[in-house]
């Protein structure tokens, strides 16, 4: 067969680095196929067994997350993960990044990002229901800060908006440590039948694997291979490795698949992402146990004279791979005609394990395909617990009133608007809560249930203990779906680190996967779906460890939805302890005082379990009339948007054993404002004694001032500083 | 109270199942209408455009959705006296049509925009406004990229002067001239606007405030009263 294989140039060490693959990795591919690799089959070897696509890093420990439990229907593995909502229907989720893409070229590497989670949800079936994105960049006076934010945000609303699916939440955040790298974490989740679910491996020999889609093209040759490595100051030759969205594609392919997938006709399914068609193919070949043969003049193409090797590589968008039943190829064919897309066959199921890729009767690649994936390099990177912080110093006294005016406009907490306005938050006519609150809240359409979504992660925390980091960022999303009055089902981790050569990095790795998966196990949240992006550095500066938890929470019926909004009268209660206010890695400290010092808040998951169960079973006793979760900043900020979501004023009592900085800013987990009707306040007093939960009468809502002690601010003052910040800053 | 309403669908058109919803809870009997066919189904009493992004609009919003098959056959309909409802997208694809005057161009701040946003509803006497009251006040989702009308002075001195301003900003969120944010055709059978009411017809999600619409369509072409008038 080898000498068959055509006319490529000669693999030379240059080739082999520009490839991304080490000595050993290329000597390793030299004793599985017993002879050198074509340029092809380099590109093919190069797209499966880069970082991105292999997880040769992570694997190890990956392996340790829980993923199982009642309610999962499909864990990781997949395209997307899968949990039981009741009544025959399936909730299909996942978080994924597009990180360096989007730093290249902000507004298409957003949008693909979009675009790439959307086809990750319904090529299993599933019609996308709701998204969320978690952002982090550099500090706002950054000056590539402000185009980032605004070419990301615009691209994520471009592609969501059209393709038409409600954004309902997400993360924004600023920190130096993000000036060379962002991050774009893109959240999808879909609806499905139970028994309507698809899955990528192939069965049955001589079947014909199909092309759906759009036309290939040159973009993103080599896409996958530049998101797993470092950033220099060759960013800008890197541009053309960055794909373009074509939503309103994307959106036909989504209905021609959800239509086709009716006929009967799908055997198995598998979206082109990240190594295209290399990547896609291999997938399905791999879990069916079968080999592939590819067809390649067969591809529809929108370029002329594209090589084996560039149309094996390319990450051109919206596009999928089926292997279809024979019989329904008509049928499969009109409804593709229908939607005025490209469909053609170009290969089929062989018995063998093998890949093989042909192109006008040449063989450009004949290689083992179980390998291409079985095979691939996995490390067990050395790595070291990460050096303690920086002890806390003494605590500044504050004057509390003043020093939550000051940070209820700062970029990291002030109003989100700006942001989310730019997305279409209500497309499906199902948003129950949009955006803002502790979750975002979508009616299953056509029923009274609802599913609430949150994205929770405070990096700083992760980098100054990573095992705390990763169970708190799991704690508060649990907090958000509770105090939403969900009760939490699963949830997808993106993980966002800088690179795992490093020893100390990879202990940020290790630490925050010991953490979520602690919390995970604890919280009943089993991990069903995710993503890792690694080499998240440019010259050698690390992001901060980035651990982003996207999860999902179930509520049987919209009438137990909480918000976040007090009524006049309402007594407030905090849920939970605050034993000395912890202000260690607080948002207080890092914000006003540029301050990274001391330990995190350790986190309590007994706690954390006990307390998040007392505000739904208060809730569902009807007790709770508005509810909100303590994180960045604690009381006084938690407060001050819970008076900001009513409009109402709101009173917070000082302590009589904390002191008023610790008290109001102290950043201690385990912990929910919650308002009561004063004639619930007995039963709800009671209820917490008979469960054993610590719950404190604070103060109440009403009048026009938030007022921390003695001391009070205009509500409208917060309001107008906490609404305007961000547009000020990057409008 | 029945009436029969045909919901366009672009391939692009991602509103349509939410205005299929609230023209069903308004007692219509509603069929999808495919933008490849070249005629509408026999005995519509109304025509509705639903919002989304009908040919992706990368270039001009509605352009060419207003040139595809079916649309041909709306523009007869509307020239027969038939009644016609574009909401967002299916307002940009009525003026590219010319059943409705002006333009709609590109958010005066340059971005989308999705936020529930106060109107007034400025005339009751049409089909789609009757259940309000002249003056007033409705909270409707907006969700557009370009609504921004715009109209030659002429255009828009008689939109004004026969009174076919449907609904106005309180505070205009894209630079809309005059805070138009619907229109009415000189017939007053062709409503545009760039709200959403579809999207207002749930306490649930959006508010309440849209029903209007739907409920003085069902008013009006239930009763059948204007079919023949």
């Amino acid at each position: 067969m080898t000498e068959s294989l055509t006319a490529e140039p000669e693999i030379t060490e240059e080739l082999i680095a520009a490839h991304g693959l080490k000595p050993d990795e290329y000597q390793r591919i030299l004793d599985l196929i017993g002879r050198v690799p074509t340029l092809t089959e380099l590109g093919i070897f190069s797209a499966m067994w880069n970082e991105h696509c292999s997880y040769k890093s992570s694997k190890k420990w990956l392996r340790t997350l829980p993923t199982s439990g009642p309610q999962v229907i499909c864990g990781p593995g997949e395209n997307a993960g899968i949990v039981d909502i009741g009544d025959g229907q399936a909730l299909v989720f996942k978080m994924e990044s597009h990180n360096h893409p989007s730093y290249i070229e902000p507004y298409q590497g957003a949008a693909t990002g979009v675009g790439g989670i959307l086809r990750d949800v319904f090529t299993m079936g599933a019609r996308p229901i709701a998204a969320m994105n978690a952002l982090s960049f550099g500090d706002p006076s950054h000056p590539r800060t402000r185009s980032l934010v605004n070419g990301v945000v615009a691209g994520i609303g471009g592609y969501g908006n059209c393709f038409g699916v409600p954004t309902v939440g997400g993360e924004l955040r600023f920190h130096a440590a993000y000036n060379g790298n962002c991050l774009v974490n893109a959240f999808a989740a879909g609806l499905a039948e139970a028994d309507a679910i698809f899955y990528s491996a192939a069965s049955g020999v001589g079947m014909p694997v199909v092309y759906l889609g759009a036309k290939t093209g040159r973009d993103g040759v080599g896409g996958a291979t530049m998101a797993s490595a470092e950033f220099d100051d060759t960013i800008e030759e890197k541009r053309p490795t960055v794909q373009v969205g074509d939503p309103f594609t994307e959106k036909r392919l989504m209905e021609a698949c959800l239509e086709l997938m009716k006929t009967g006709a799908v055997i198995s399914i598998q979206d082109m992402g990240a190594a295209g068609l290399t990547c896609s193919a291999v997938e399905m070949g791999d879990k069916g146990n079968l080999g592939i043969r590819l067809d390649l003049e067969k591809v529809p193409v929108r370029e002329e004279a594209m090589s084996a090797y560039e149309m094996m590589l390319s990450e051109s968008q919206e596009r999928m791979l089926m292997v279809l039943r024979p019989e329904k190829e008509a049928e499969a064919k009109a409804v593709f005609d229908k939607w005025d897309l490209d469909f053609a066959i170009v290969g089929e199921t062989i018995p063998e394990d093998r890949f093989l890729i042909m192109m006008h009767g040449e063989v450009k690649a004949d290689l083992p395909l179980k390998a291409l994936s079985g095979e691939a390099p996995e490390y067990d990177r050395p790595w070291v617990a990460p050096a303690a912080p920086p002890p806390l110093r003494d605590v500044p006294v504050v004057e509390p009133v003043a020093a939550l005016t000051e940070l209820m406009g700062r970029a990291n907490l002030a109003s989100r608007e700006w942001v989310w306005s730019q997305y279409d938050t209500m497309v499906m006519a199902d948003t129950a809560c949009p955006p803002g609150s502790d979750a975002g809240i979508v009616r299953v359409h056509g029923t009274e249930k609802a599913i609430a979504f949150t994205s929770d992660v405070n990096p700083r925390y992760c980098r100054a203990n990573p095992e705390r980091g990763g169970m708190q960022a799991v704690a508060e999303a649990y907090r958000n779906l509770s105090a939403s009055g969900a009760q939490p089902l699963a949830t997808t981790d993106n993980l966002n680190f800088g690179n795992p050569e490093k020893p100390e990095i990879m202990g940020q790795f290790v630490g925050c996967i010991q953490g979520l998966g602690a919390a995970c196990a604890a919280l009943d949240m089993p991990i069903v779906s995710g993503n890792v992006s690694l080499y998240n550095e440019t010259d050698g500066q690390a992001i901060l460890p980035t651990p982003t938890i996207g999860a999902v929470g179930l509520l049987p019926s919209l009438d137990l939805a909480i918000g976040m909004a007090p009524a006049e009268g309402d007594l407030v209660y905090l849920v939970g302890v605050t034993p000395q206010g912890h202000l260690g890695q607080s948002a207080l400290l890092a914000e006003l005082f540029g301050r990274e010092e001391g330990l995190p808040p350790p986190v309590d998951l007994a706690a954390e379990r006990r307390n998040g169960t007392f505000v739904r079973t208060a809730n569902a006793a009807g007790l709770v009339t508005a509810a909100h979760d303590l994180s960045d900043g604690g009381l006084a900020v938690a407060a001050a948007e819970m008076a900001l979501a009513s409009g109402v004023g709101i009173s917070i009592a000082e302590s009589p054993t904390v002191t008023p900085t610790g008290w109001f800013f102290g950043e201690d987990q385990a912990r929910y404002l919650v308002a009561c009707r004063p004639e619930d306040a007995a039963a709800l007093e009671a209820a917490a004694q008979d469960t054993g939960v610590p719950l404190t009468r604070l103060g109440k809502a009403g009048g026009a001032e938030i007022r921390l002690g003695d001391a009070g601010v205009a509500l409208e003052v917060i309001a107008e500083r906490h609404g305007r910040a961000l547009a000020k800053l990057l409008g | 109270m029945s009436f029969r309403a045909g919901v366009l669908v672009f391939p692009g058109s991602n509103c349509d199942r939410d205005m299929a919803v609230a023209l069903a809870q308004a007692g219509a009997d509603v069929t999808m209408v495919w933008h490849k066919e070249t005629a509408l189904p026999s005995g519509l009493d109304l025509v509705a455009i639903p919002g989304g992004f009908s040919f992706g609009d990368y270039l001009r919003c509605g352009a060419i959705a207003g040139r595809s098959p079916i649309m041909r056959a709306v523009v007869d309909f509307a020239h027969g006296g038939g009644h016609v409802l574009g909401v967002c997208n299916g307002f940009q694809v009525l003026t590219e049509t010319g059943l409705l005057p002006g333009a709609l161009m590109r958010n005066a701040a340059l971005k989308f925009v999705c936020r529930v946003e106060e109107l007034v509803v400025s005339t009751e006497q049409s089909v789609f406004t009757s259940r309000y009251g002249k003056g007033a006040r409705i909270e409707v989702p907006i969700a557009h990229h370009d609504g921004n009308y715009v109209a030659t002075p002429e255009i828009l001195a008689e939109l004004n002067g026969e009174d076919r301003v449907a609904f106005r900003y309180v505070r205009t969120p894209n630079g809309a001239m005059d805070d138009i944010a619907g229109i009415l055709s000189a017939n007053r059978r062709v409503l545009g606007m760039m709200p959403h009411p579809e999207r207002a017809v749930d306490a649930r999600h959006g508010g309440t405030d849209g029903r209007g619409v739907f409920e003085s369509l069902a008013a009006v072409l239930g009763a059948g009263a204007l079919q023949e008038a």
